[in-house]
């Protein structure tokens, strides 16, 4: 049913649907209207035989996640920013022990300096967590990818975290169709695990592998990822036949087709990007985009193909590898290293920083004159670096450069005294 | 598409009042879209929030920089915010404020606007008068059906029936049919 409905609701109204047996959750902004919705449709018997935990933190989240999950519940939790980085080696666990949770990240920049604002850094600590990354690009996906989140998870038996921008899709209210139960039963059949807990079967979950072994392991890791890579569209074609609307499978292509730049990225900056590019079109650049729905598993050949004719790539990601650059550019130049593409490295929308149609289209098209520099920070105010580079050398006993910068530009008044 | 930009200060209800207005033209089958903008969320700080209405389907998420429509919940951030940034020359102006266009200093923006463009309403009056608590949002978005027709009156007040329920509901009916009125009459 259509309604106008903050993005958190319609994730907690999705999830509630899919029958979770047991949510263990800790609050941080800004994913806690999600799992507070889902408290109190638990409370109110909505999500039938669900258990909700309210745990001590993060780690215990996971940790309850893990244990639940291992006993065979269909289990669900979530969290973002420092959140993530408390429960990492929680997260780790969850998918060597291959445990179907489904986790959503309100994406959230990572400090210090302290910022509650969106960017990917979270999602991008665990990207090496072996658990498979869905980002979405609007509330009807995010929605949407819940459902197919914990089918996909149940059938490769891997752990899925849904990634969404957090307040430019968790706290926006926008028209969303709110699936039907009878269409998410119909689409989702019960959690049938690979594994159990069972004192009458005991088996080790875990167990200690050394250098004899181990290898194997990882690389069964990276094989059974590499297989969600067919799961992932097998369950996008079926959720569409089910729900009658396209949520989405590995990438989705904007025009790329025969595109001389085209740019790639994830979330939910694609929708002020295709206002930018096909005002380019129009004026005659050949300029196209690519937006990565599957992070993990990294979708290698379907986007080769969907690269095919490319000469040049701009790469834009809300997130930034310290002592080089981009990360997913890092990954895109990986699946492309063996043909003469350009690809430039862009990082911008850190910590929240709006991504304007105007710096955009700038941005653009420095890159279709090959005036980006690598790496290539979007709308970073250099004179207010520079100025503070000039301050560490030249004061004694500087102190920290974010409560500095902060007197910089405005935001904080008053002396220091040193 | 048409654009609204809501400032206000942390416990007006400046992103209530967005989501309330997306919802009000949701009932008018239109597209709408509510995003905050969350500062530090502490009461009295400067909070803005943005909404976009529209025929088709909205997929930009930048902040509102070129408004159709301002409201400004409390105008003593004149001094601390450019709230008027971007504001298209036939733009809207609604101001919570029991005083005139001259006494609060906005002539200059008046004049760049057509006539009966910038628009204040007493609303945290009002909102003392029928909620017995001094949020002006609701008030406001009475107000605003006032000025122009993108979103009807009915449309707010399912609206508020959707946020709000019972004597809650009604008082902040009431508020907003009072605005409505006081902001016509201006």
């Amino acid at each position: 049913m259509l309604q106008q409905i903050e993005g958190s609701a319609a994730v907690a109204r999705a999830v509630a649907m899919c029958r979770p047996e047991v949510i263990a959750a800790y609050p941080i902004t800004p994913q806690t209207h999600i799992v507070e919705g889902l408290g109190e449709m638990v409370k109110r018997g909505d999500v039938g035989r669900c258990e909700f935990l309210n745990v001590e933190s993060e780690f215990g989240a996971m940790s309850t996640c893990i244990g639940a999950s291992a006993a065979g519940a269909r289990t669900y939790t979530a969290t973002s920013s420092q959140g993530m980085l408390f429960m990492m080696e929680a997260v780790y666990n969850a998918s060597g022990l291959g445990l179907p949770i489904v986790m959503t990240v309100g994406n959230r920049a990572i400090g210090p300096p302290i910022n509650i604002w969106n960017d990917w850094s979270d999602s991008m600590s665990a990207r090496d967590a072996a658990w498979i990354q869905l980002f979405v690009e609007d509330n009807q996906q995010a929605a949407d990818v819940h459902i197919q989140a914990f089918r996909i998870a149940e059938t490769v038996s891997l752990p899925v975290m849904v990634c969404m921008d957090g307040f430019i899709l968790t706290h926006a209210y926008t028209r969303v169709d709110v699936p039907e139960p009878q269409q998410v039963d119909r689409f989702l059949p019960p959690f049938r695990p690979r594994q159990v807990l069972d004192p009458d079967a005991p088996v080790t979950m875990g167990a200690m592998v050394g250098p004899e072994a181990f290898a194997e392991v990882r690389f069964l890791a990276h094989y059974k990822q590499l297989e969600a890579l067919d799961v992932i569209p097998e369950q996008a074609a079926e959720f569409q036949r089910v729900f009658g609307r396209d949520s989405g499978g590995l990438l989705k292509s904007f025009d790329a087709e025969g595109a001389k730049i085209v740019v790639v990225t994830m979330g939910s900056v694609i929708g002020t990007m295709k206002s930018v590019l096909a005002d380019m079109r129009a004026a005659g650049t050949s300029i196209g985009a690519v937006s990565i729905r599957s992070y993990r598993p990294f979708p290698r050949d379907a986007l080769r193909a969907a690269l095919a004719g490319a000469e040049r790539v701009i790469v834009f990601e809300k997130c930034l590898a310290v002592g080089i650059g981009g990360i997913l550019a890092g990954d895109v130049r990986m699946a492309l290293s063996d043909l003469p593409v350009r690809v430039h490295s862009v990082i911008g929308g850190l910590g929240g920083r709006p991504i304007t149609r105007e710096n955009l289209r700038r941005m653009f098209e420095k890159g279709a004159n090959d005036e980006l520099e690598e790496p290539h920070f979007h709308d970073i105010n250099m004179d207010v670096v520079r100025r503070e580079l000039e301050r560490l050398k030249n004061v004694h006993r500087p102190g920290p450069s974010a409560e500095s910068i902060l007197r910089d530009v405005g935001l904080v008044t008053g002396t220091r005294s040193i | 598409m048409f654009q609204v930009r809501i400032h206000g200060r942390g416990s007006q209800g400046v992103v209530t009042a967005a989501e309330m207005l997306s919802i009000a033209a949701f009932a008018e089958h239109k597209h709408a879209q509510a995003i905050p903008s969350f500062g530090s969320e502490r009461m009295g700080a400067p909070v803005v929030s943005y909404v976009r209405i529209d025929d088709q389907a909205i997929e930009l998420t930048e902040p509102v920089m070129a408004p159709d429509l301002l409201i400004i919940q409390d105008p003593t951030l004149f001094h601390s915010v450019d709230v008027f940034s971007g504001l298209a020359a036939d733009g809207f102006v609604l101001i919570n404020s029991a005083r005139s266009v001259a006494e609060l200093q906005i002539q200059e923006i008046a004049d760049r606007l057509p006539v009966h463009h910038v628009v204040p309403v007493a609303a945290t009056e009002l909102a003392m008068y029928h909620l017995g608590r001094p949020t002006p949002n609701t008030v406001l978005l009475g107000a605003l059906t006032a000025l122009t027709d993108v979103i009807q009156l009915e449309s707010v007040i399912k609206a508020i029936e959707d946020k709000f329920s019972g004597e809650v509901a009604q008082r902040n009916i009431a508020a907003a049919r009072a605005a409505h009125d006081a902001a016509r009459a201006a």
